[in-house]
């Protein structure tokens, strides 16, 4: 295909789209292709954004597995926000329930979001959450406090050689955006 | 058409308004020189406070600074340019054409560097000083824990990238449109060659390096969180990108220098190159592979192990046609009358020292030894025999090379293989013992050592204090050539020497190859 008559213009053209292309690929194919990839290996330590429907299966009564819970506040987030218990010790298979504390200390409506991440981040794809706070955003009156549940089931497949899961959420303000989804989420 | 043969305008004018590609060539060639220096000065500083164990001379958050910006100078204001500039010189000359396809733009891919440095350098004035998070700028101590000067920094990778790509366009429209009749391209020089390949390793990768920087300022100034695992990104997505562009990035570096030693090699053993059409072919093999091998510089980040085995084997394919490369290079000096000029000197020891380089760059393409190897000294000592005694080795023989060409006037040999020799083993006393501390476990970019590293350290840094000051020699030995050098009289400097460039005048006219000359049916390699 040809752009122009004139060879060295025709040449530059090209170069030039294939430039813009690059830049363009980026954004546009290399972070989604990482996300996805990451998803389908479960190798960066995020978990489903969705809940997951749980299969009856067998409780695995022969080992436990110790989850730990962070909560941490983003830059800027004045939120109160913690776990009810730091750490749980939990069979595969069996569905286990906690929740979270948040507190709203400022006098003013406001709305957050937390994300989750799971570590050591093969554990990803092992850890479901039938039930999550992070799920949906959490407004708080000025001054609100709130429970937020969550209700987690450690697959049976879990490799043998993990024996701690930490899961860890970092809450958000999203108030001034109030839209579905976090940027990038 | 009364002005067609005119000379150069006179004054400062010239150089700012000029589209002359011997003109742009020669700015190149000084800038990257001014900035050589300028990251040779950051190099001494951290070999200073390295010179002993315990902090000496700077504060650590400094001397962070100096690594960082040592890198990226040395990288993107010294070598980058410097081969621009050669080619600038070079291709018109070697391809028999009259000027660069877009004069304008060449000027205009210049006259954007020297800002886009000068705001750099100006980076170590700020507030919270200099970029401090080492020349691969890993994200979040690019992002979140930067000083505030990260902003001017984003913007000058953005300028230096735009004039890149325009000297790669540029490049690659005058090769493809403006060779002489009959001057196919399994006829041109290697020099043509690897440049026009490099330059469309150009063309890809320094867009997504603009990519990766504008992530790093939308995360930083816009709320976004690509490289933040907090919001949902993860730091190590801005490993994949920095690489993607980083792996190519290395061989932008060293395939111009390919192609420099692939010119000299032949002249000075008096026999035409060995294995030329392999030696495209490979250089073209390395620039593919490039592309697929990103990950080996960051085998510590958790990958799967199918993904880590993909990728050493990848990166141990490339020393296939590396081999092919330094076995032509052998094999065209085997039984050639072979004498030991300057230019030839810098040859062969890149061609030594380049395939140490090499080797321990296989050392640490095998994943699993990798994991020892990550971040230390070894990986100092790796590439600094891959991108000094590699490119600015053949850089130097360049200059050598063709200095006399270009001002029709000779360098002072003698002096010139004293810059050799001892540049050849002030190198190595700098850089050979950083692969013992390396292998023992010192980590690069700290200020403050364990104890037991103390006598190579010194050792190093003797060294880097000798190669430092031979390069003062060089300077010295360049302008007194140009000042007062003897004349050269004869179009081909060298005897040995084969190509268009060696057919014209000593100093070619101001413009050359108005019509096209005539190509013999002897390739001109």
């Amino acid at each position: 295909m040809r752009l122009s008559q004139d060879p060295t213009i025709d040449t530059v053209a090209k170069l030039g789209a294939v430039s813009v292309a690059m830049f363009a690929f980026v954004f546009v194919v290399m972070v989604p292709l990482y996300n996805v990839l990451c998803d389908a290996l479960g190798i960066n330590g995020k978990t489903s954004s969705e809940a997951y429907i749980s299969v009856s299966a067998e409780v695995d009564e022969s080992r436990s597995i110790k989850v730990q819970f962070i909560a941490t506040n983003n830059d800027g987030m004045p939120w109160a926000f913690s776990p009810q218990v730091t750490e749980m010790l939990v069979h595969p298979g069996a569905a286990n329930d906690t929740v979270f504390f948040a507190a709203n200390p400022t006098v003013n409506a406001m709305v957050a979001q937390a994300i989750p991440s799971v570590s050591p981040s093969r554990a990803a794809e092992y850890f479901h959450k039938t039930e999550c706070f992070c799920f949906e955003q959490q407004p708080l009156d000025g001054n609100g406090e709130a429970e937020m549940p969550l209700q987690f089931i450690v697959d049976q497949d879990l490799p043998a050689d993990i024996k701690t899961i930490t899961l860890s959420y970092t809450l958000f303000d999203v108030t001034s955006l109030m839209s579905d989804k976090v940027a990038s989420r | 058409m009364g002005d067609h043969h005119h000379g150069p305008a006179k004054g400062l004018s010239r150089w700012l308004y000029t589209t002359n590609h011997k003109d742009i060539g020669t700015m190149y060639l000084w800038f990257s020189f001014a900035m050589f220096l300028l990251g040779g000065a950051f190099a001494m500083v951290i070999r200073a406070e390295l010179f002993q164990p315990g902090m000496q001379l700077v504060e650590p958050g400094f001397f962070n600074q100096m690594t960082t910006l040592h890198g990226l100078v040395m990288v993107f204001g010294a070598i980058m340019p410097s081969f621009v500039g050669l080619a600038n010189w070079l291709i018109p000359m070697m391809i028999g054409a009259p000027d660069m396809a877009l004069p304008r733009m060449n000027n205009w891919s210049f006259w954007i560097l020297p800002p886009a440095f000068l705001m750099l350098a100006s980076t170590l004035l700020m507030e919270g000083g200099a970029p401090a998070f080492g020349w691969t700028f890993y994200a979040p101590l690019s992002t979140t824990y930067a000083p505030p000067s990260v902003t001017f920094f984003i913007f000058a990778i953005h300028i230096l990238g735009v004039s890149s790509i325009m000297g790669s366009i540029n490049i690659i429209a005058t090769v493809m449109n403006m060779r002489a009749p009959g001057m196919t391209y399994m006829k041109m020089p290697l020099f043509v060659w690897t440049w026009l390949i490099t330059a469309f390793l150009l063309v890809a990768v320094m867009p997504v390096l603009a990519g990766a920087v504008t992530m790093m300022l939308m995360d930083i100034h816009f709320g976004t969180s690509f490289f933040s695992a907090a919001g949902g990104g993860d730091p190590v997505l801005f490993q994949h990108i920095f690489w993607f562009f980083g792996h190519p990035e290395v061989y932008i570096i060293i395939l111009p220098a390919f192609g420099v030693i692939s010119q000299i090699i032949p002249a000075f053993s008096r026999k035409p190159l060995f294995g030329y059409a392999s030696m495209v072919y490979a250089t073209a093999a390395i620039a593919f592979l490039s592309f697929i091998v990103w990950a080996h510089h960051m085998y510590t980040v958790g990958m799967p192990v199918a993904g880590e085995l993909f990728f050493m084997y990848a990166t141990m394919l490339i020393a296939v046609p590396t081999g092919v490369k330094v076995f032509n290079w052998v094999t065209t000096m085997w039984r050639g009358a072979m004498t030991f000029e300057t230019p030839m000197l810098f040859s062969i020891g890149f061609l030594v020292l380049f395939t140490i380089g090499g080797f321990t760059g296989l050392m640490l393409s095998i994943a699993p030894a990798d994991f020892q190897y990550h971040d230390t000294y070894f990986v100092v000592a790796h590439f600094h025999y891959v991108m000094v005694a590699g490119a600015v080795f053949s850089m130097t023989a360049a200059i050598y090379f063709w200095l006399p060409k270009w001002t029709g006037r000779m360098y002072n040999e003698t002096m010139g293989k004293v810059h050799f020799w001892v540049s050849f083993i002030g190198f190595n006393i700098t850089f050979f013992p950083q692969h013992f501390v390396g292998l023992a476990g010192m980590p690069r970019r700290i200020p403050d050592y364990a104890l037991q590293f103390a006598d190579f350290n010194m050792m190093s840094s003797i060294g880097a204090f000798i190669y430092g000051a031979s390069q003062l020699l060089f300077l010295y030995n360049v302008i007194a050539a140009i000042v007062a050098g003897e004349k050269v009289s004869d179009e081909k400097v060298w005897d040995g020497a084969e190509g268009l460039e060696w057919t014209l005048p000593s100093p070619p006219p101001y413009h050359t190859f108005e019509t096209p000359p005539k190509i013999e049916e002897q390739p001109a390699h």
